[in-house]
């Protein structure tokens, strides 16, 4: 197989979340990002952090379906977290030149523009969620995010009959796009 | 339309649960009201971020797991003590002036060693001496007496009172030797003495200044063709630490010095010789560097006289460049190189005593 044909089994294994998958990402990438990180002024926390928003960027590019690698996973990782790590210098305020191999770099900036645009909205919605209190907030969780069905949603939490829980559903819903989108104009 | 009603229409239409009829129905209502359009792709909107939400999620918790197992196998470096302890916690908080700090430190110290180091070329450009004797006329006086003795002895007759010595040795048996260019280049006058004190008239075919290095050739009928040099002539690179062993000439007599490769440059970063560290005095110059195989690795050239066992040797593979500069210039002398060393795996006296015969004193005015 094709180190082309490698990488996009790996990119699609990425967007269904395959655990293996990313355990492959890592065990190839991480030893490179990890010293160019504490290479220049970072701790291995900062490491870590910095390797999985990276990891989430290409997740939401994968995704996203239309990704079309023009380089090797390998650069366009360390392209990321290269920018990604530049930024946290400088928002650090840790000046300094940048000390590394000289690796190969592509453009990422529209990509993390993007990614930019999908971490607001991420935790737009998590501090709404964190907002619309108890039941909302597990009644969501339970349905939208561990798609849980509606029968078990019932039992868990002590309604008398799916429908009921539905039409509860539905009103935390609505307080959810509430506030949601009270702060999403606001943002914006 | 009551907005409960609406929100799980539109979440049926959406996840694609709606019959066809069910489904044509709705796009009609939504073209005639743009209100409900609106709530359409307000929900649109939220159920993606809900789904991204979900599935960001889960992918950290699979990132977090990948993270944990990579961590106890040591691939990804532990998470360091945060806050715990006092010393910690003020670090955190003191991390970025001390980094200021830090930084003004360094450049302070670059700034010095700069200047150190400013001061310390200069002075090494006055601290390198070149290892080729001025011969102080009443001490050699002394020297002659046991000289005529050998000299009588001798088929070559000419003893030219020189003014500089220094060493060299044999690269091919013809009579082709290599010295230092330094030596060569003060020297109007050349002879070379072997161990047995024949004396034998020399002639410089070249002289390289860049690398100090010279070859010398015998043009004298007294002296015979000698084949099988026992030692080869080394094309790579010496390891740090290798042991090595020189022969030269700082006396009127051979003297032996043993010791180290100590860097792999010379002089200010000189990548065309060594360091090492033997013993050595004026008249070592141009004396072969050799290590415990038998192969020549370097020629001494120089050393730090302000320093302890600084020692210079340009590295034998120049010798290699030399001849191949040779050949450009239409050179048809065809020197060969001796490539089979004949002193392996014997012990260091016999090593030596092999060698002795074939590491000349350079002498001349």
């Amino acid at each position: 197989m094709s180190n082309f044909e490698q990488e996009k089994q790996l990119l699609e294994g990425l967007a269904l979340n395959d655990r293996e998958v990313v355990e492959t990402i890592y065990r190839d990438n991480y030893p490179v990002i990890q010293s160019f990180i504490l290479n220049n002024n970072g701790d291995s926390d900062e490491a870590r952090d910095i390797f999985q928003e990276a990891m989430i960027v290409i997740y939401e590019k994968a995704v996203s379906g239309n990704f079309e690698l023009n380089c090797q996973l390998k650069t366009y990782l360390y392209s990321v977290c290269r920018r990604l790590w530049l930024k946290r210098l400088h928002q650090l305020q840790r000046y300094g030149s940048l000390v590394e191999n000289i690796e190969e770099t592509v453009a990422v900036e529209e990509d993390l523009e993007l990614h930019e645009k999908h971490n607001t909205d991420f935790i737009l919605m998590e501090t709404a969620m964190n907002k619309i209190g108890e039941p909302c907030k597990s009644l969501l969780d339970a349905y939208y995010l561990q798609k849980k069905n509606m029968q078990e949603i019932a039992a868990d939490f002590g309604y008398t009959n799916a429908d009921n829980a539905k039409t509860q559903k539905y009103k935390c819903l609505v307080r959810l796009k509430k506030l949601f989108f009270a702060q999403y104009k606001n943002g914006n | 339309m009551d907005e409960l009603l609406l929100i799980e229409t539109v979440e049926r239409y959406l996840k694609g649960d709606m019959t066809a009829q069910e489904k044509t129905f709705f796009e009609e209502i939504r073209k005639k009201n743009p209100d409900i359009d609106q709530l359409v792709v307000e929900h649109t909107f939220l159920f993606n971020e809900l789904d991204n939400q979900a599935n960001v999620k889960a992918f950290k918790h699979s990132l977090y797991e990948v993270e944990n197992k990579l961590t106890e196998e040591g691939l990804i470096a532990k998470k360091q003590l945060t806050g715990k302890g006092k010393v910690v916690f003020l670090w955190k908080r003191y991390k970025r002036s001390i980094a200021v700090a830090a930084s003004i430190a360094g450049l302070v110290s670059i700034v010095t060693t700069a200047s150190i180091s400013n001061y310390k070329n200069k002075e090494d450009k006055g601290a390198i001496t070149d290892l080729m004797l001025k011969i102080d006329k009443t001490a050699k006086k002394v020297d002659d007496l046991d000289k005529r003795t050998l000299v009588t002895n001798t088929v070559t007759q000419k003893n030219p009172n020189p003014d500089f010595r220094a060493t060299g040795f044999l690269i091919d048996g013809k009579g082709f030797i290599v010295t230092n260019a330094h030596v060569v280049n003060r020297m109007k006058t050349i002879y070379v003495e072997n161990n047995k004190g024949e004396y034998f008239i020399a002639q410089t075919i070249f002289a390289d200044k860049h690398t100090d290095l010279a070859i010398l050739k015998i043009n004298d009928t007294a002296f015979k063709q000698v084949y099988n040099l026992p030692y080869s002539i080394n094309k790579s690179n010496s390891n740090l630490g290798e042991q090595i062993f020189t022969m030269g000439y700082p006396r009127n007599e051979i003297v032996y010095g043993e010791g180290y490769v100590s860097a792999k440059s010379g002089n200010d970063g000189d990548s065309t010789s060594y360091q090492v560290s033997v013993s050595v005095n004026p008249g070592n110059s141009g004396g072969p560097v050799l290590n415990k195989r038998g192969e020549i690795i370097g020629v001494i050239t120089s050393k730090n006289s302000t320093a302890d066992g600084v020692v210079f040797a340009a590295k034998s593979k120049n010798i290699y460049k030399l001849l191949d500069a040779l050949k450009e210039n239409g050179d048809t002398l065809k020197i060969k190189l001796p490539n089979n060393t004949g002193l392996k795996g014997l012990d260091r006296e016999q090593q030596v005593r092999k060698m002795e015969d074939f590491v000349f004193m350079v002498v001349g005015n």
